[in-house]
């Protein structure tokens, strides 16, 4: 998801006879349902957890705002580029929700910033890869928020208040994200041949790394257990994934596009979609750095930050001057 | 269309294309602003320009009544039909350059709207009343930076500075009326660029010496963009901008 | 030292005549920039009529360990409430 790997600084769920008096009152609350406030004690690994997992979910806001920015000004008539244009604005609203989100936890933005400026910390794999048509921005609203959409919703009800009360905010905003995607892709296989391929050819090449957004299969990830007592993940990813892929095959049909993977077919029994092997492969080197955007993305972060430092400094030494005028007068 | 009909026309590209050349360029700031809260407020403001653009260009197509639309004539005219001002084709340069851009648009724009919220043609008093307010707060917040840019480091000083020197030239269009703004002031439609030019030179010298910024001499003014004569900068605007509608002339979005 | 700006908790009194709601923070240099924040931040989708913006650092809070002191006394006084009262039903207006 937007926050793939986060590390839970232990190999399994710790409880019974290990946990210290305080961990076990911790955790009763947390399975009582009561939601942990900033100020409130909590283990180390639950804090450093939350500020990881957070943070990726905010530099993935951030990074999000990159592949689709670059069709605003492209973007076809007034209407859509207003729609774009408020859409990559609310991302930058989220990152900011969910920075103030870490900032309760005692991190800094700056140090979150830092962090993913110089690669310590991750951000989701989809956005390393490239928008080539505009049919990628329908792509994108209908796949890649349509994903995310799956994960944030339960997150509002995650253990820790100002995380949740963030997520209530994006995901209200969000709701109309998804549906612009699949409005756009709409319009486009009612359109043009041209118009038809193009939409095709975006699912070809946004459909796999969706999938992929639900991070590694349950097997290969060590932390679920942990994150999901803690209750800051609801869902095993291979449970998402199966929910997204069982709700975007009829959208998909509907739409007219073939989904490309000749393995896909519907299990009666189930109830299910099953898909072909995800590439493995390609998703370790994506998450690596090796992805066809990763360079490009983390150095337009990286320019936009340095070359921005002069601005902040100057509006703070601005402020500075003027407390001193103040309170000189 | 009739002269006054013509003219009018012209007055509507006018508002509109400046404010759609604008928020084009400020809207290339998205993903990259100084901070988060910038990209917000960035936004906000292109949200506001491209939003008044479609309104001013309806107003044109529906005089014009040749079937174009405010997209048909946002994607389909060249550079020469465009009218905007030449100020807001200026590339983006450093944030110092698109704040200064700003100030001096906006710190225009805004006394514009005012004159134009008791314009004699309806349509043209309906969209200034409602652009008049997002246009108050563009003006209030670009001057703000201006003056913590001034005010701020060496380096932001020389920045803004440098900026207000460079954009000198292109403000002089704003503020002188041609054939086109004399009618529509006559006719009671269009603003009083006498009066806006006060407007602006007043909010111009408060901003800047608070800011502790130098106006450059009187120098010679670039004029042409309400003419359609434009810096070589708008055809790449329009060609990055125009490319899918013109690639594709039979395709709806 | 964090290089970041100054926080800032953001409190929204929307249209409906409701009092001032905490939505969050930003980061500001200056009150002003702060309120213009606040607004490009959190009133985009028509929530607003009124905002206030406090420097983070200016906020006292209570604290977690106090919870018992202070809030539990008022768990008995059950007589605060109108319900607690018998009044007849057919009794009117009350």
């Amino acid at each position: 998801m937007y926050s793939q790997f986060v590390d839970t600084g232990s190999d399994g769920q710790k409880g019974g006879q290990d946990a210290s008096e305080q961990e076990r009152a911790f955790q009763a609350r947390i399975d009582e349902g009561i939601s942990i406030e900033p100020k409130d004690w909590m283990p180390e690994k639950y804090r450093k957890t939350l500020v990881r997992q957070i943070s990726q979910h905010a530099h993935s806001e951030i990074v999000g705002m990159l592949p689709e920015g670059n069709w605003i000004t492209r973007a076809p008539s007034l209407r859509r580029k207003l729609i774009l244009l408020a859409k990559v604005q609310d991302e930058a609203g989220h990152g900011l929700y969910l920075y103030s989100a870490a900032e309760t936890l005692g991190a800094s933005r700056d140090d979150l910033l830092d962090a993913l400026h110089d690669g310590r910390a991750k951000y989701s794999s989809i956005f390393n890869y490239p928008t080539l048509t505009w049919a990628d921005i329908g792509a994108i609203g209908w796949l890649v928020d349509g994903a995310a959409i799956m994960n944030q919703v339960p997150l509002c009800r995650c253990s820790y208040g100002p995380y949740a009360r963030a997520m209530v905010r994006v995901c209200k905003e969000e709701s109309f994200h998804q549906r612009q995607g699949y409005e756009l892709l709409l319009e486009m296989v009612n359109g043009t041949e041209e118009q038809k391929a193009m939409a095709q050819d975006a699912l070809n090449r946004w459909w796999w790394p969706s999938l992929m957004m639900f991070g590694p299969a349950d097997g290969d990830s060590v932390h679920t257990q942990q994150s999901m007592a803690w209750k800051i993940k609801r869902h095993t990813n291979d449970e998402l994934r199966q929910r997204f892929i069982d709700q975007t095959v009829p959208q998909a049909h509907y739409l007219g596009l073939s989904i490309p993977d000749p393995d896909l077919r519907w299990n009666e029994e189930t109830g299910h979609y099953e898909i072909g092997e995800i590439d493995w492969d390609e998703f370790w080197n994506v998450v690596n750095g090796n992805g066809p955007c990763n360079r490009e993305r983390l150095a337009a972060r990286r320019t936009a930050y340095e070359d921005g430092a002069w601005v902040r400094e100057a509006a703070r030494a601005h402020a500075e001057k003027r407390q001193k005028r103040r309170a000189a007068a | 269309m009739n002269t006054r009909e013509q003219q009018q026309f012209e007055y509507l590209l006018r508002l509109g294309d400046s404010d759609l050349i604008l928020g084009q360029r400020l809207s290339a700031w998205l993903g990259h602003a100084p901070v988060l809260e910038e990209e917000m407020a960035t936004g906000n403001v292109a949200l506001d320009l491209v939003g008044q653009a479609r309104s001013w260009l309806s107003l044109a197509g529906e005089l014009e009544a040749q079937g174009r639309d405010a997209d048909r004539l946002a994607y389909f005219r060249d550079a020469f039909d465009y009218r905007n001002v030449l100020i807001t084709e200026r590339p983006n340069g450093d944030y110092a350059y698109t704040i200064m851009r700003q100030f001096l648009f906006d710190a225009y724009h805004y006394p514009l709207l005012q004159q134009l919220s008791g314009s004699a043609h309806e349509g043209i008093r309906e969209v200034a009343a409602k652009s008049v307010k997002e246009v108050e707060y563009h003006v209030r917040r670009s001057s703000e930076w201006v003056i913590r840019m001034g005010d701020g480091t060496q380096e932001s000083h020389q920045r803004i500075q440098a900026a207000l020197d460079d954009l000198w030239m292109y403000t002089g269009e704003m503020l002188t009326p041609d054939d086109v703004d004399d009618a529509l002031l006559e006719a009671g439609v269009g603003a009083d660029l006498e009066q806006v030019a006060w407007s602006w030179h007043d909010r111009v010298r408060a901003v800047t010496e608070e800011a502790t910024l130098t106006l450059p001499d009187e120098s010679w003014m670039q004029q042409g963009g309400k003419q359609g004569r434009h810096t070589e900068h708008l055809g790449y605007i329009l060609a990055e901008m125009q490319h899918l509608p013109r690639s594709y002339p039979d395709a709806r979005w | 030292m964090s290089k970041d700006w100054p926080l800032w908790e953001v409190f929204i009194r929307s249209k409906h005549g409701l009092s001032h709601k905490h939505v969050g923070s930003i980061h500001a240099t200056d009150a002003e920039m702060a309120m213009n924040n606040a607004r490009d931040v959190y009133t985009r989708r028509n929530e607003g009529a009124s905002i206030w913006v406090v420097p983070s650092v200016q906020i006292v809070s209570s604290a977690p360990g106090d919870k018992g002191m202070l809030f539990d006394p008022s768990e008995d006084k059950v007589y605060r409430h109108p319900t607690f009262y018998d009044v007849p039903s057919d009794v009117e207006n009350m």
